[in-house]
């Protein structure tokens, strides 16, 4: 099958997957935002000024660095980083949260919410609200405020309000819940940012359009540096925006295999995991049809990771289309194999990278050795793992107690 | 039985049409039974029962902590179809309200059957549009099930237009921007989108959201075919002591809200 960039389609359709399952009162919104959308991705006055943001603002491009040392423990292969953590707020979440805050200004709304997992996108979201002068609520899973607490108190320091949520699992698939009732009631002054390539139509399109230049940049400095393409990407997928902002750019390039590596949290065969297109099925969760983890009738099963970040049921629609046309391959990789990857990382090349990106980092080990020591591989690194200590030192027994 | 002879046999009496929502297997299954039966016995004429769902993305809190109580019950399908075939044999027409992914999941012919044979309308699909709803439109022509869609306050004339024509039995008309709860007045907007909404179908209009007492009955009954109440019911059963308190209080609220849709405003 030939892949190319057409999706998706009018409908918001990428093959089976996609479309716009929303409440009515929903409607109007999502075809003023798809609309309006349309306008501003051929304007070049807004084109302009989102890369502008991009540049000055959030830091970009950032820098791809040969990880030399981490790769020795990879079969040798040669593994070049993509520095999403570098950017300001340290995560590649920024990229989408400027795009979207721009359209919020363009559509005269005033009011921005979002929903966070690991706190970067609520964490991006309120930084933009804050930079562009909007209103800011974001909601988070109540076991995820406490996980997560430097970022609860980073996006209040921000000014935007911080709701935990404390239906459900109290995770990210519960804020996600949240913020589209909220929506719901508010949508005349209120733009949903929403954080992932997820969502009802034109959301999963927009949100991969406003991430693709992470893959567009490692592209040109792949061909600029390293003198060609990559034999690979590798990245991790929650709801998928980092996966599908490094993808994206090299699908037409048929001898770059794609990697997305999501969490088995405990283990895939002991039900607690994230690993929704490795043991999920199709259905319809939160305004899209995608693999989800879901029961016989159709209860969605609460998800496990170490990660926040990926603590989430479903995945954005562009790649359970991905996976079905065998263009990108997924797996998943455990908790344990992440936080080995994690201090790893750390300790062959001084970064401390996001236990999402953790994902991807164990999974490049994987691809390392199976490709072996002349591949070239590029990880995304999506985030900095600055928000993650508190659950890595515990991991590692690292905190110190009674001040020793 | 279609829904569209209990409104008729409201329109010929000159009033609006009572419709109540419950979840199925709240309080517990049995208990949900005798709750709903009470609703009709107070004077409900179209009774939906909601499929538990673990993301009711459109419920307020009433209704997910009713839900989250079914669901941490163990209700299953299976519970649902029978409280279904429990509701319809006391005459009263029995819709199921559901969010799209149970029905996806089972497969939607399969669900319809079932749910035929119970006994069952129809359908109120709050999070599935005509545009995604192909493989339930013909379905439910096949097997001559109501289909009731939502019309919105921010729903263009356009969309009402293309909501309406897929419809059968009734149209929902969401009285609020909101999810769903009793409020303490209806909303101003509310005949405004009735009448929209009458402009392009000559169905009957149920307006939901946001209804809990017999004066906001009348009220509504004054410009809508339909008065839709759901959490101000839950309210009465999460306030009860007991079951048998629940059931008394479910049918009183339902003999306030007919006595409402009997004196229009």
């Amino acid at each position: 099958m030939t892949i190319d960039n057409a999706v998706p389609d009018a409908a918001g359709r990428f093959g089976r997957f996609g479309g716009r399952f929303a409440p009515e009162a929903l409607m109007a919104a999502l075809d003023q935002l798809e609309t309006e959308y349309l306008k501003a991705k051929d304007d070049p006055a807004f084109q302009a000024e989102f890369q502008d943001l991009l540049t000055n603002y959030a830091g970009r491009p950032s820098l791809l660095t040969e990880a030399a040392r981490f790769a020795e423990h990879a079969g040798g292969a040669r593994i070049l980083l993509k520095r999403e953590d570098l950017n300001h707020t340290g995560s590649h979440k920024i990229n989408n949260v400027l795009g979207q805050a721009l359209m919020t200004k363009r559509m005269g709304k005033t009011r921005v919410i979002a929903e966070t997992g690991a706190g970067q996108h609520g964490v991006a979201t309120a930084t933009a609200a804050a930079l562009l002068g909007l209103e800011c609520t974001v909601y988070m899973g109540e076991v995820d405020t406490k996980r997560q607490a430097l970022n609860v108190a980073r996006m209040r320091m921000l000014g935007a309000e911080v709701i935990p949520v404390k239906n459900g699992s109290r995770t990210l698939k519960d804020a996600v819940n949240e913020a589209f009732r909220d929506w719901v009631a508010s949508v005349d002054d209120t733009h949903y940012v929403i954080g992932t390539v997820m969502g009802p139509h034109p959301f999963p399109m927009m949100v991969r359009d406003f991430v693709r230049v992470v893959g567009v940049e490692a592209r040109e400095q792949c061909l600029d540096k390293w003198g060609g393409l990559p034999d690979a990407i590798v990245a991790c997928v929650g709801g998928g925006s980092n996966a599908i902002g490094i993808f994206h750019a090299f699908i037409p390039d048929e001898g770059v295999k794609l990697y997305g590596f999501e969490a088995a949290g405990e283990g895939v065969e002991t039900g607690r995991h994230a690993a929704t297109m490795t043991a999920g099925s199709v259905g319809v969760i939160h305004g899209m049809r995608t693999y989800l983890l879901q029961d016989d009738e159709g209860q969605t099963i609460e998800s496990h990771s170490i990660s926040a970040g990926l603590d989430y049921p479903g995945v954005g629609p562009e790649h359970s289309w991905l996976k079905d046309t065998g263009r990108a391959t997924y797996a998943a990789i455990t908790d344990a194999e992440a936080m080995d990857a994690f201090a790893l990382l750390c300790r062959t090349e001084g970064i401390i990278p996001a236990i999402e990106s953790s994902h991807a980092l164990a999974g490049a080990i994987k691809v390392g050795k199976e490709l072996g020591p002349d591949a070239t591989i590029v990880v995304c690194l999506s985030g900095r793992g600055d928000k993650d200590m508190h659950t890595a030192a515990a991991y590692f027994g690292l905190m110190p107690e009674d001040g020793q | 039985m279609s829904v569209s002879v209990a409104f008729d046999k409201a329109r010929a009496e000159n009033r609006a049409a009572l419709v109540g929502y419950l979840p199925a297997g709240f309080p517990s299954v049995e208990g949900g039974i005798e709750v709903a039966k009470a609703m009709v016995a107070g004077g409900c004429d179209v009774i939906e029962i909601g499929l538990p769902y673990t993301d009711p993305l459109m419920d307020g809190p009433t209704i997910q902590d009713a839900v989250h109580r079914a669901l941490t019950g163990g209700t299953h399908l299976a519970d649902l179809f029978r409280t279904v075939e429990a509701v319809a044999a006391t005459g009263a027409a029995t819709l199921v309200m559901t969010y799209w992914n149970p029905v996806d999941r089972y497969g939607v012919e399969r669900f319809s059957r079932e749910l035929k044979s119970a006994g069952g309308a129809g359908l109120i699909t709050p999070d599935l549009t005509p545009e995604e709803g192909g493989e339930w439109l013909e379905v439910a022509d096949s097997l001559d099930l109501d289909k009731v869609f939502l019309v919105a306050l921010s729903s263009t004339e356009e969309r009402i237009k293309k909501i309406t024509d897929v419809c059968r039995g009734f149209v929902y008309a969401a009285s609020l921007m909101g999810v769903t709860g009793a409020r303490s007045a209806i909303n101003t907007g509310a005949p405004g989108l009735v009448a929209r909404t009458k402009a392009h179908t000559d169905l009957p209009v149920g307006l939901g959201l946001g209804v809990g007492t017999g004066a906001q009955a009348a009220e509504v009954a004054g410009f809508a075919d339909g008065v839709i109440v759901g959490s101000a019911f839950i309210r009465r059963i999460l306030d009860a002591p007991t079951l048998a308190d629940g059931v008394r209080d479910a049918r009183t609220l339902a003999e306030e809200l007919a006595a409402g849709v009997r004196a229009r405003g």
